[in-house]
């Protein structure tokens, strides 16, 4: 299972609860305070960024994972 | 993206919030919608959600529900108010450590002792945010604040001890780190028949982690999952090194609610 990570960024504080508590590394706050989904590939579905975020400024969504096209 | 069910119950117009980044309010205010949508009786109409004053009590501001933000300490006076007129309305209070044990205390202790049907949500960031950070009688021991520079030597409230000593029927608590047990902890106080006490822990990075060296609320979070002990497990070894989370204490005596000792009276006085 993969993760679609959606932002409200207008929501968000730049706080870095959910870049911390992400197992796989894939946000981070930048410069002006907001959140940046930096490696969204890795994302994992897991919702624990969602799960804490004080301010409901990110979501992730599942969805299945697309099947790598075979070259034969 | 789908839109989350819970935003119905936010006033969208009114987000974002004004708590500091990071703050653990939001996460305990989430977890109250989401107990509320977990209990299908309960709806914006039939809901009402009564706060004090302080940052958590900021929280009725957002929510869409017949809402009353009142005075310091005086939530639980209004709620009662709320519930002897039309005792069919549910009923929940949020309040923090200052506004529920200090000015409110009083209170406090005898809507426990009534058993009102009210669930009561205290916001416990261990200190008064919005005045800027003095200590409020949850402050732990030794812990800074502007009106403790050397660190507070009063002995603070369990308030989930003090709620069950003056009666609340149903007493639990959780930190802003296990928002999902939270949630299960706010559901059952909601479907309790009688008074009903959660303390949600919530961190407050600006007021009190900044005297106490606890900036980061990552950090602050991990403490409370570190910290925090399911009750079952911190039965087997009480320590003050850790606290116990999880439903503390649940009545099984079906004492009578005061909505109810009320409605007899009434009958008594001939219906009116
Ligand atoms: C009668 C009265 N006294 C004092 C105040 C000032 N006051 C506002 S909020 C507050 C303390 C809030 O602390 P707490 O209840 O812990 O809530 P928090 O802000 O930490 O969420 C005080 C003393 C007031 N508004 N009204
Ligand atoms: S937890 Fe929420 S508010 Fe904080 S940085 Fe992440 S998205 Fe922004
Ligand atoms: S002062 Fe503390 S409790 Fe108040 S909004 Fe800021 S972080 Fe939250």
């Amino acid at each position: 299972m993969k993760g679609k990570i959606s932002v409200k960024e207008e929501r968000c504080k730049g706080c870095g609860i959910c870049s911390y508590f992400c197992p796989k590394q894939v946000l981070r706050v930048d410069e002006l305070g907001k959140i940046r989904v930096i490696k969204p590939e890795d994302c994992i579905a897991c919702g624990q960024c969602e799960l804490r975020c004080p301010d409901y400024a990110i979501f992730v969504d599942r969805v299945a994972e697309q099947k790598e096209k075979s070259e034969v | 993206m789908v839109e989350r069910s819970y935003e119905k119950f936010f006033r969208q117009n009114r987000l974002p919030h004004l708590w500091c980044p990071g703050c653990g309010n939001g996460i305990a205010m989430k977890a109250i919608v989401q107990a509320i949508e977990k209990i299908p009786e309960l709806n914006q109409d039939n809901t009402v959600i009564v706060s004090g004053i302080g940052c958590s009590s900021r929280a009725s501001g957002y929510m869409d529900f017949d809402t009353l933000h009142t005075a310091h300490g005086r939530a639980i006076p209004f709620a009662t108010g709320i519930k002897l007129a039309n005792p069919k309305l549910n009923v929940i209070v949020i309040t923090g450590d200052g506004d529920c044990t200090a000015i409110g205390g009083n209170h406090f202790i005898h809507g426990c002792r009534r058993n009102i049907d009210l669930t009561v949500v205290l916001f416990n960031n261990n200190i008064y945010g919005m005045t800027g950070g003095q200590a409020s009688p949850m402050t732990p021991l030794g812990k800074k604040a502007t009106t403790a520079p050397y660190g507070s030597i009063d002995r603070p409230f369990n308030a989930c001890h003090l709620a069950e000593a003056a009666g609340a029927t149903y007493v639990a608590r959780s930190t802003a780190y296990h928002v999902q047990h939270l949630v299960t902890m706010i559901t059952g106080g909601i479907k309790n028949h009688g008074f009903s006490f959660i303390e949600a822990m919530v961190q407050c990075p600006t007021a009190y982690g900044r005297k106490n060296k606890m900036t980061d609320p990552a950090k602050m979070l991990e403490w409370m999952k570190d910290t925090a002990q399911m009750k079952n497990v911190w039965d087997k070894n009480p320590t003050d090194e850790k606290f116990p989370i999880g439903v503390l204490y649940q009545s099984t005596a079906g004492e009578i609610d005061y909505s109810s000792a009320y409605e007899k009276v009434i009958e008594m006085a001939g219906g009116i």
